[in-house]
């Protein structure tokens, strides 16, 4: 793997990889170039939909690439081609009106349909509020009185101060680690408000599927139902000062038996006196 | 078309010499000249900031800068290029070519036009000192978002009358503009005889009219919330952040086809001058330039689907915003009929405006994709959308711009520019921007958000090929400083027409025109012979 090697030696295989594209696509790995499937059915159906704009888009510009390039080839004054004098066609530009309209239509009823899926937050299982701080983020498991900010990582924010002398590549889950991680359960509808104590936030974690912003003073609504247990990582993504790349999002998806251990334990945590000390589930890698 | 030295004429030619001539004039060429090169300045300005932000990105970690004037780079860069570099850009243009075009001696309102230029060093003067004031330059955006914008230090009164100065320049130039196409025409030049790029900048000076005022309404806004105690956009006062948002879109969606309508006007009249044939579907290219400018007004919300709407209004956004892709695809596809069954050459300007169509057409795609609600709560505000909007920026409206000024540069200096350093300046720029912006496709949807000094690991690889094109593209565009400023300074001397399948009035002139030009309308006969 690229990331495993030195950094001239990274900078040879990048260039290789350009000079040869396929070897370089079979190099770099593919979640470095497209966007994730995802853990949710809202993030498959948004990949999928994802992919088929792509290859409508691809096609499309085949075509017209290869009317261009073939022009170019073609149409040279240096090849002795004469130029045409033809100027309009009124039947042509219907032609490429209506068929480029039809496929936008083609393309606009999946959309719909994902937008009504995601816009539809009722029948929920559990409820976490969400609220974004410059810069970490707060997590209220609601009617669970369960509270707590979530920081970046010790280890990153040494890493990441100007001069610091220290390679974030030696530093795990550089910039997207937390000290405390936002647990949930898997096969539950989890609905997150969004909201902000300063200014907009948007709090995204692109397995989920989306991204929601977090307005101050206003609260937004969004699912998911997470289908594999894992870690999942994000950030924020909406501009928000001086330390905007550096309030990360690290989720992790569990079993609802080991998510009511953790919440029992947070509960404890939370309603003693002294600040909650980070905790976490077992199998911590 | 003969070579018309006779028509050099220099009695008219009166005007003080040195600085005077400058601060004082009112002819179009004149101001045109200061628009373009005032617009070059500010290309290296923020071109410079650029460097900055990809010299931070080359590698992870934090080596060169701190985050806070990371965010100042980010914002400015835009400020900068977008009003500094690009608008004055099209209004130098439109100064030089509009009058000439049409037929007309000068610009309708001659001394508005000084003073609309004049007022753009004020403003930049007043941006870009923010640099060294306490708290440094704005760092919020250049979409100026609050509540963020409102922590700006002491630069934040600098940033909003910056920002006002501009709007006025901007919509005293739309002004001129269209009084002078109005009124100026010379006879038989009726509007469907009009040159694109002239229609395109009519359309272009009614949208700068309809949004800027709208834009400087917002920045007031701002003021007022931040000094005069107002609460518009802070929810603690009954007011709502994201109304800004939508004000500023409604901003600043027709200002991204104020950026971009005249480089479908330039690259309409080059593509036909290098195909030797008439450009294709002259009539749709206006029809579909309005519809885009119409559409341009329902589409704001497209900027902001995260903030949490209504699904009607996702779905209106929605559905207005792909639509755009239609009258987008008209203009592509009758610009690829106008190169079929042609007769071709590739000077730069042809290079310059093939590229354009190619790569605005992906940065077409990418908005395409970025317009379909659901899969945008994905890419927004990622890399994704800064890859979308560097290729219609700058593999549009940039090399539009670049295209533009190769193409008329001999006709401005009299002088044919280096061809050979023309060509090469095209291949060095257009192999490096897609090395600079390609990748950063990659990166957004692999999940890397815009506006971020510092990354996780797994966008290293990506990050530093993007800088590396980025710094191959920035020296590249020395180059275009030499290729003019030699041109300025002589060279072979250009013939009237200059390139062989040129037409329109402009080229009647004699090369450099005379400081007025079209003292007598022209005649009828020479109007119908344009390409348009």
């Amino acid at each position: 793997m690229m990331r495993l090697m030195n950094r001239p030696g990274r900078l040879a295989a990048l260039c290789a990889g350009l000079l040869m594209i396929l070897p370089g696509f079979a190099n770099a790995a593919w979640d470095q170039l497209n966007l994730p499937r995802g853990v949710t059915p809202y993030s498959e159906t948004v990949y999928d939909l994802h992919m088929l704009i792509l290859w409508v888009c691809v096609v499309i510009g085949v075509g017209v690439f290869g009317a261009i390039f073939y022009s170019i080839l073609k149409f040279r004054k240096s090849q002795g081609a004469v130029a045409a004098q033809w100027h309009e066609s009124t039947t042509v530009e219907v032609l490429w009106t209506v068929v480029p309209f039809i496929i936008l239509i083609v393309m606009a009823v999946p959309a719909t349909k994902a937008l009504v899926m995601m816009e539809d937050v009722t029948k929920s299982d559990l409820t976490i509020k969400v609220t974004g701080y410059q810069w970490k983020w707060q997590y209220e498991y609601l009617g669970e009185d369960v509270s707590f900010f979530s920081t970046l990582g010790d280890a990153s924010n040494k890493a990441r101060q100007l001069g610091s002398g220290v390679n974030p590549e030696g530093v795990e889950n550089y910039l997207r680690e937390v000290d405390n991680e936002i647990v949930v359960p898997v096969n539950k509808k989890i609905r997150f408000l969004t909201t902000a104590a300063d200014v907009i936030h948007s709090w995204w974690v692109p397995a989920l599927g989306w991204k929601r912003d977090a307005v101050p003073g206003f609260i937004n609504e969004s699912w998911a139902t997470i289908k594999e247990e894992g870690v999942y990582r994000g950030q924020c993504t909406e501009l928000c000062g001086k330390d905007h790349g550096f309030m990360p999002v690290v989720l992790r998806a569990v079993s609802e038996e080991e998510f009511q251990k953790w919440l029992a334990a947070r509960k404890t945590a939370t309603a003693g006196t002294a600040p909650a000390a980070p905790v976490t589930v077992a199998g911590n890698p | 078309m003969s070579d018309a030295a006779v028509h050099h004429d220099h009695h008219d030619a009166h005007h003080p010499t040195g600085i005077m001539r400058w601060l004082t004039t009112t002819n179009h060429k004149d101001i045109g000249t200061m628009y373009l090169v005032f617009s070059l300045m500010m290309f290296f300005v923020g071109g410079a900031m650029a460097m900055v932000i990809r010299l931070e990105l080359f590698q992870p970690g934090l080596q060169w800068v701190d985050p806070q004037f990371f965010n100042s780079m980010t914002t400015m860069h835009a400020l900068v290029m977008i009003f500094g570099a690009v608008m004055p850009a099209w209004t130098g243009f439109a100064n030089w070519m509009i009058p000439m075009m049409i037929g007309a001696p000068d610009m309708a309102l001659p001394r508005l036009n000084n003073w609309s230029f004049w007022i753009l060093p004020f403003a930049f003067t007043l941006l870009l000192m923010t640099l060294f004031l306490p708290g440094g330059a704005p760092a919020g955006g250049w979409t100026m978002y609050p509540p963020l914008v409102l922590q700006t230090g002491a630069a934040f009164p600098f940033l909003i009358f910056a920002v006002h100065f501009m709007g006025a320049s901007s919509v005293a130039g739309a002004i001129n503009i269209i009084a002078t196409v109005f009124n100026l025409r010379a006879p038989g030049m009726t509007l469907m005889k009009l040159p694109l790029f002239v229609w395109t900048w009519i359309i272009t000076a009614f949208l700068l009219i309809a949004s800027i005022p709208v834009l400087a309404g917002a920045v007031t806004m701002l003021l007022t919330d931040k000094f005069f105690g107002t609460a518009f956009f802070s929810a603690a006062g009954g007011g709502d952040p994201v109304m800004f948002q939508h004000i500023f879109w409604f901003f600043g969606h027709p200002e991204v086809y104020i950026l971009i309508l005249p480089a479908f006007g330039i690259v309409s009249a080059i593509i036909p001058t290098f195909a030797r044939k008439p450009l294709f579907g002259y009539s749709s290219m206006v029809y579909a330039a309005a519809s885009i400018a119409f559409l341009s007004f329902i589409v704001w919300a497209h900027h902001m689907f995260t903030v949490g709407m209504p699904l009607a209004g996702e779905l209106f956004f929605m559905y207005a915003t792909i639509l755009i892709a239609v009258p987008t695809g008209v203009k592509v596809f009758n610009w690829v009929a106008t190169m079929w069954q042609s007769s071709m050459t590739f000077e730069t300007p042809m290079l310059f405006s093939i590229a354009f169509v190619v790569l605005f057409t992906i940065g077409g795609f990418s908005g395409l994709m970025l317009g379909i609600t659901p899969v945008d709560f994905q890419y927004h505000d990622t890399y994704f959308v800064v890859a979308h909007f560097h290729y219609v920026l700058v593999t549009g409206a940039i090399f539009a711009l670049m295209a533009g000024t190769y193409f008329w540069l001999p006709k401005w200096t009299g002088h044919m520019y280096d061809e050979t350093l023309g060509q090469l300046h095209f291949w060095l720029s257009t192999i490096s921007v897609n090395v600079l912006f390609f990748p950063q496709h990659f990166l957004g949807l692999a999940g890397m958000p815009r506006r971020i000094p510092d990354y996780a690991v797994q966008f290293a690889d990506w990050n530093m090929v993007s800088s590396l094109g980025g710094f191959v593209f920035g020296v590249s565009q020395l180059l275009f400083l030499a290729v003019i400023v030699k041109c300025a300074r002589g060279g072979a001397k250009a013939r009237d027409q200059v390139w062989e399948g040129a037409r329109g009035l402009e080229w009647t002139l004699p090369s450099p025109p005379p400081y007025h030009s079209f003292s007598t309308p022209p005649a009828p006969a020479t109007i119908d012979g344009g390409y348009r």
